[in-house]
């Protein structure tokens, strides 16, 4: 079983994110389950939703507790929320940001413990520059693609496809390319 | 066919299939998704020959489809938590009329203090009205229940309810398999009802009954529970032939057979219990578990046979009968009448508490020692309850209690679970 937990703020699709990446993993053939942790469900509260990959039928209806992917989808978070808790070793870390986990001070701490592998993607510039608008989630999905190999970027498109009307769909489509493109060229840095 | 999509998608198309042909809506969370989306399929013509009726409260909702099902024709609604509350006269009513209506509970916990997410207070508090009461293990259950209920409800006139965790079902996007409009045909047949509102054939329904009659008509629907208690298996094994899954039935028992402990437990749950169950296993205890989905009828008989052998019953509840301890505890108690076991009450997620697989390893390891209190309350914050009893023995003027509470525990939003 693969396990993510994604999170952000309300109105940023966090949730219909860990949707469309259970929509990719059940196009390939896998049993998945997404499902959101609301707050108050306000804008701008922090937000959580997961997403679990399986093989087989998923029985467990507890919350992602110790996932191996983590999609941040908002850096301000990292502040405000225990956002590393439960995350197994080698685990996975994609935070939209323009800056590295250095610049954000976390690059010692993330590489130390848990080794774990850390992409840092500017997907709200790239949701700006394919959407319009700042909602980051399409993009980090076509990033979780290409750095944990966990569902294929076809899938993910397939799933945003799925979920919109066609011409937002298509600038989503776009968004998820080039984030993909882009965490596929720094993936043997963050594999190391 | 096979889909990945959202809990209240899926029941809606499992509704559509079943030609309602009034459905009353007013919105509540965690329901709201269901009746939204069967508005989208009545606007769209998906969903053909169905009046959708708008109404402005949940009463209304109820009274609406009471109606609608005296007329003579399929009804539906969908509600949750204080919208079943605002509707409990009409759910006794659907039910001593003998009006088969079906409606969907996202089960979702009571005020005050308010609260949004997910336990059983809701249906819980209609257990005594009527209605059956199925509760769903997933999804694929979930829609597989509603083609039953009406099916059932239809045969013996009376009203169903389907009873789907708030938020961790109706929000969960899983795979489920969605039947063909024929698959559906040819399980349900046309609503033909026992009694009928018709100008043509006038009769009353509603009549005032005193105290010469009212015994035999309550003793009648007791009687029609009672036969639902061999419809449902009969209905699940129907349903088997034409769909090829299980589901439904009075209970489901999980390696349980050889059992020293036993975990009974309603809904959703139960897919967290089995993991620790099989984890349990693996380590070597005898442990198994018993998902009960008809709760009324309640199974008092097939319970009994499931339990009889156990050394223990660890009956999780996500309901607080406040005062007492477990609702469904009582039940399992007069099921084991007369049999020597330990038997333990635990309260759980409530309020949408996460049931954590941890949590569960924890309580079930204490109970296979025995060394349970007959009450527990899963993970319950004993600092924050005691120094809120401290600071009630020594001011008179301490304040509401819930704000209390909040003030102690801090801010929730940074935790994860």
């Amino acid at each position: 079983m693969f396990q993510i937990r994604i999170h952000g703020r309300g109105g940023q699709g966090v949730v219909s994110g860990a949707e469309m990446l259970s929509v990719a993993a059940f196009l390939e053939g896998r049993f998945a389950q997404a499902f959101p942790s609301f707050g108050s469900e306000r804008m701008g509260a922090p937000v959580m939703a997961f997403c679990r990959i399986d093989h087989k039928e998923i029985r467990s209806r507890e919350p992602v507790l110790d996932p191996d992917a983590l999609i941040v989808q908002d850096p301000t978070l990292l502040h405000q929320v225990d956002l590393f808790s439960g995350l197994q070793p080698r685990g996975y870390i994609l935070i939209n940001s323009t800056h590295s986990f250095d610049e954000l001070g976390l690059g010692a701490f993330a590489r130390g413990v848990g080794r774990y592998r850390l992409c840092s993607l500017p997907a709200t510039e790239l949701a700006l520059k394919h959407v319009g608008r700042a909602v980051p989630n399409a993009a980090l999905l076509g990033g979780f693609a290409a750095v944990t190999g966990q569902v294929a970027l076809a899938s993910v498109v397939a799933a945003i496809r799925q979920k919109f009307p066609t011409v937002v769909a298509e600038k989503n489509v776009a968004a998820a390319t080039e984030a993909f493109e882009f965490a596929s060229k720094a993936k043997d840095t963050i594999d190391a | 066919m096979l889909k990945q999509t959202e809990g209240s998608h899926a029941v809606a198309e499992a509704i559509a299939l079943c030609r309602p042909q009034v459905i009353c809506a007013y919105p509540i969370t965690p329901q709201t998704h269901i009746v939204e989306a069967l508005g989208e399929m009545v606007k769209t013509n998906e969903l053909a020959q169905c009046e959708f009726i708008n109404v402005e409260s949940e009463f209304a909702a109820l009274s609406v489809a009471i109606g609608a099902s005296a007329a003579g024709v399929r009804a539906y609604t969908a509600t949750s938590s204080q919208g079943l509350l605002f509707m409990a006269e009409a759910v006794y009513n659907a039910a001593g009329l003998g009006l088969p209506i079906v409606m969907t509970i996202g089960n979702r916990a009571i005020g005050a203090p308010i609260n949004i997410w997910n336990d059983h207070s809701d249906s819980m508090s209609m257990r005594d009205a009527g209605w059956i009461q199925l509760y769903a293990e997933t999804n694929q259950e979930a829609l597989d229940l509603h083609i039953q209920a009406f099916r059932l409800a239809e045969a013996l006139s009376c009203p169903v309810m389907v009873c789907m965790d708030g938020f961790i079902l109706t929000h969960a996007y899983e795979r489920v398999d969605v039947p063909t409009q024929q698959q559906v045909d040819a399980f349900l047949p046309a609503y033909e009802p026992r009694q009928i509102l018709d100008p043509a054939d006038p009769v009353s329904i509603g009549a005032m009954v005193g105290p010469e009659a009212f015994t035999e008509v309550r003793y009648l629907s007791h009687h029609k529970q009672l036969r639902a208690l061999g419809l449902i298996p009969e209905l699940a094994t129907a349903f088997q032939k034409q769909f090829g899954r299980d589901s439904g039935g009075l209970i489901r028992t999980y390696r349980s057979e050889d059992a020293e402990t036993i975990v009974v437990a309603l809904g959703s749950v139960n897919g967290t219990v089995q993991e620790v169950v099989d984890e349990m296993r693996a380590d070597g205890s005898r442990i198994g578990s018993v998902s009960i989905c008809s709760f009324r009828p309640f199974p008092l008989g097939v319970l009994r046979d499931a339990l009889q052998h156990a050394k223990r019953v660890v009956v999780l509840e996500k309901c607080l009968a406040v005062g007492l301890g477990g609702i469904v505890s009582d039940g399992v108690r007069k099921a084991l009448s007369g049999i020597v076991l330990n038997g333990y009450t635990v309260i759980a997620g409530l309020g949408g508490r996460a049931i954590t697989r941890a949590s569960l390893r924890r309580l079930f390891e204490d109970a296979e020692r025995d060394e349970l209190e007959q009450v527990t309350f899963l993970d319950l914050n004993a600092d924050a309850v005691s120094h809120e009893l401290e600071r009630e023995s020594k001011a008179r003027r301490t304040g509401p209690t819930a704000e209390a509470i909040l003030r102690r525990i801090g801010t929730v939003a940074s935790r994860i679970g």
